[in-house]
């Protein structure tokens, strides 16, 4: 029987295999977590007792349906918890499982993995104490736990009200939200935003929720730098307003994220041509408006496709499988395409004004990284070393930068430093973002931990 | 700047504490979390970092939670490394904040 395989059992997943199996095909789907729900609707492990309502607010119902939907395709696919795929070659993926490493055959292959949150380094970001906004979500959601008794959130996009909103909610004395985007933005943006309805509503909900209880909510700042207190942690914030005055801001910890970056180094590996997204600042694989790559049997989904949020990932989860259907011949998948393009296409418009107007990427902020700032937390590479490859090595392009810098060969694979890097390398060499090409993805994606290797099945 | 009154760890729990509770040790101390943490969880509820950075020795205590970063390996007293934020932590664990270089 030909083999088919979803990667990524998030909102994207989900709906692909509920799809796949109601056409009568059996998928195997393979996720590194130990339970399916992706990032948005992540579970707690089973001894945890939560109520839905206090983990997912607003989103409980969806959750819960997720969860539901999931749980109910158990003895319809093949469900590879806990199991990372680390390498594509050809059409065959190599996965570190529960049980050992595997390699399995792929006839028709659904990417949906994903994203993480786009990083911008600042002094003192290292510090421990300092998360990512996703990881401060992660730690509520997965953990029950906050990143510290008193955090800062600090960057820009939506998420940064929403995790800040879910840790006031929680009983979390929250400092301060900092945004990088200035409130004109948001304002010019309106028209665009509303185009969101219930979503707009709910971001807003947000915002007026931690004004009331008294917040400090500030817009247009500039994040300077964490301070670390006597024992090397966190001891506080220091930021410019929007009128450049400096502030400081005592905290615990501190949550930062810049808005997305899709997870697309599986889709590399499997030699899907990649074009550059102006508005994400990402080269992301290319797909044909209905989520098929350009590699046979290679479908895209969700917000490793391109970040478009979870509503907007269920959708395009379906897309892939239908596309993926139809191309076996199912006739009546060319009825869902269309349906599901136009509720996507009706979402495009909201997201737009989200990225791009609302809550704009402060690739400045990224450019201008001081010199001793580093910038790789991997291998201690600085922004002055990848701009020395540039002046002194003559490096145009990332993957030059790469070898001369060792600045993302270390075992994140540039997923955190990317972003900057490219954007600092763009503005040394006085280019646009997309000429500096993109990290190439290499195995291992995820690492493998060695026993693989010594099993034998990693060559 | 500054405040006071930290509790021990960088993390804090906020809910479900009613989790049967395990023993582990961390670089020899015996400590204590529940059922169903992460080892990071484990560790930085009792401690305010993690590990130690291979090229400067700072302290580092996690980053992205999610698997994504690599910097939350520790190793176990039998040279074992994990992956702090996405292993579960098990009763009698031996876990070393030193030496480990993610495998
Ligand atoms: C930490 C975090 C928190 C978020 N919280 C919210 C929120 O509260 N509200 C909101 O609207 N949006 C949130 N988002 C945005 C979120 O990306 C989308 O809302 C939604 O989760 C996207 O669904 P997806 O199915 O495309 O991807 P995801 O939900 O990210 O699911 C992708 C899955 O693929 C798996 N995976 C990836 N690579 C591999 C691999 N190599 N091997 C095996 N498995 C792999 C991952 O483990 C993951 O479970 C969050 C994003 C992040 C990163
Ligand atoms: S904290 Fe990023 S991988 Fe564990």
């Amino acid at each position: 029987m030909p083999s088919t395989v979803i990667v990524g059992a998030g909102p994207a997943g989900v709906r692909a295999a509920e799809t796949l199996v109601q056409a009568g095909i059996r998928p195997t789907v393979i996720d590194e977590a130990s339970i399916s729900g992706g990032q948005i609707y992540r579970r707690p492990p089973s001894v945890f007792r939560r109520d839905p309502n206090a983990l997912y607010g607003f989103e409980a119902k969806r959750a819960g349906d997720q969860h539901r939907t999931f749980d109910n395709l158990r003895d319809q696919v093949d469900y590879w918890p806990n199991a990372a795929v680390w390498s594509a070659q050809g059409r065959t993926l190599s996965v570190v499982t529960e049980t050992g490493p595997k390699e399995l055959r792929w006839d028709r292959l659904i990417l949906a993995t994903g994203a993480m949150d786009r990083v911008v380094p600042f002094a003192g970001w290292t510090l421990p104490g300092v998360y990512t906004l996703g990881g401060a979500q992660v730690a509520l959601k997965y953990q029950a736990c906050a990143i510290g008794e008193h955090p800062v959130f600090i960057g820009t996009g939506p998420l940064l009200y929403l995790a800040a909103y879910q840790y006031a909610a929680a009983g979390v004395d929250v400092r301060a939200v900092l945004d990088t985007a200035p409130f004109a933005a948001k304002c010019r943006a309106l028209p665009g935003l509303m185009s969101g309805g219930r979503t707009f509503l709910k971001g807003l909900y947000y915002v007026l929720r931690l004004r009331a209880r008294g917040i400090q909510l500030a817009a247009g700042i500039r994040p300077v730098a964490v301070n670390p207190g006597p024992d090397g942690t966190v001891s506080g914030v220091v930021w410019h307003d929007r009128r450049g005055r400096e502030k400081r801001t005592a905290c615990d910890a501190l949550a930062a994220g810049f808005g997305l970056r899709s997870e697309t180094q599986l889709a590399d590996l499997c030699g899907v041509s990649f074009v550059f997204d102006p508005v994400q600042r990402q080269w992301l694989p290319s797909q044909d408006g209905e989520g098929r790559a350009d590699i046979e049997g290679v479908y895209l989904a969700g917000d490793g496709a391109a970040v478009k949020g979870a509503d907007a990932a269920e959708l395009s989860g379906a897309r892939a499988a239908h596309a993926l259907l139809y191309d076996l011949g199912r006739a009546e998948s060319a009825r869902e395409l269309k349906a599901l393009n136009r509720r996507l296409a009706r979402s495009e418009r909201f997201r737009r004004s989200l990225e791009a107007g609302a809550f704009p990427f402060p690739a400045d902020l990224a450019a201008g990284a001081a010199d001793d700032l580093m910038i790789c937390r991997c291998e201690a590479v600085t922004a002055g070393e990848l701009r020395k490859s540039v002046c002194e090595l003559k490096a145009t392009e990332l993957n030059r930068a790469k070898a001369f810098t060792r600045l993302g060969m270390g075992r994140c694979q540039g997923r955190v430093c990317g972003p900057a890097a490219a954007e600092i390398l763009a503005e040394s060499l006085g280019v646009p973002l997309e000429a500096v090409g993109r990290l190439r993805g290499q195995a291992p994606v995820k690492p493998v931990p060695m026993t693989a290797f010594l099993d034998g099945a990693v060559s | 700047m500054g405040l006071a009154g930290h509790s021990q760890g960088q993390l804090r729990r906020v809910a479900a504490t009613d989790r049967p509770r395990i023993a582990f040790t961390l670089d020899g101390a015996l400590l204590e979390a529940l059922e169903g943490d992460t080892i990071l969880t484990a560790i930085l509820t009792n401690s305010r970092y993690l590990r130690r950075f291979e090229f400067n020795g700072e302290p580092r205590a996690g980053f992205c939670l999610m698997g994504a970063c690599q910097d939350c390996w520790v190793r176990q007293s039998d040279g074992m490394a994990l992956r702090a934020c996405t292993t579960l932590i098990e009763s009698g664990m031996t876990l070393l904040t030193r030496g480990a270089d993610g495998g």
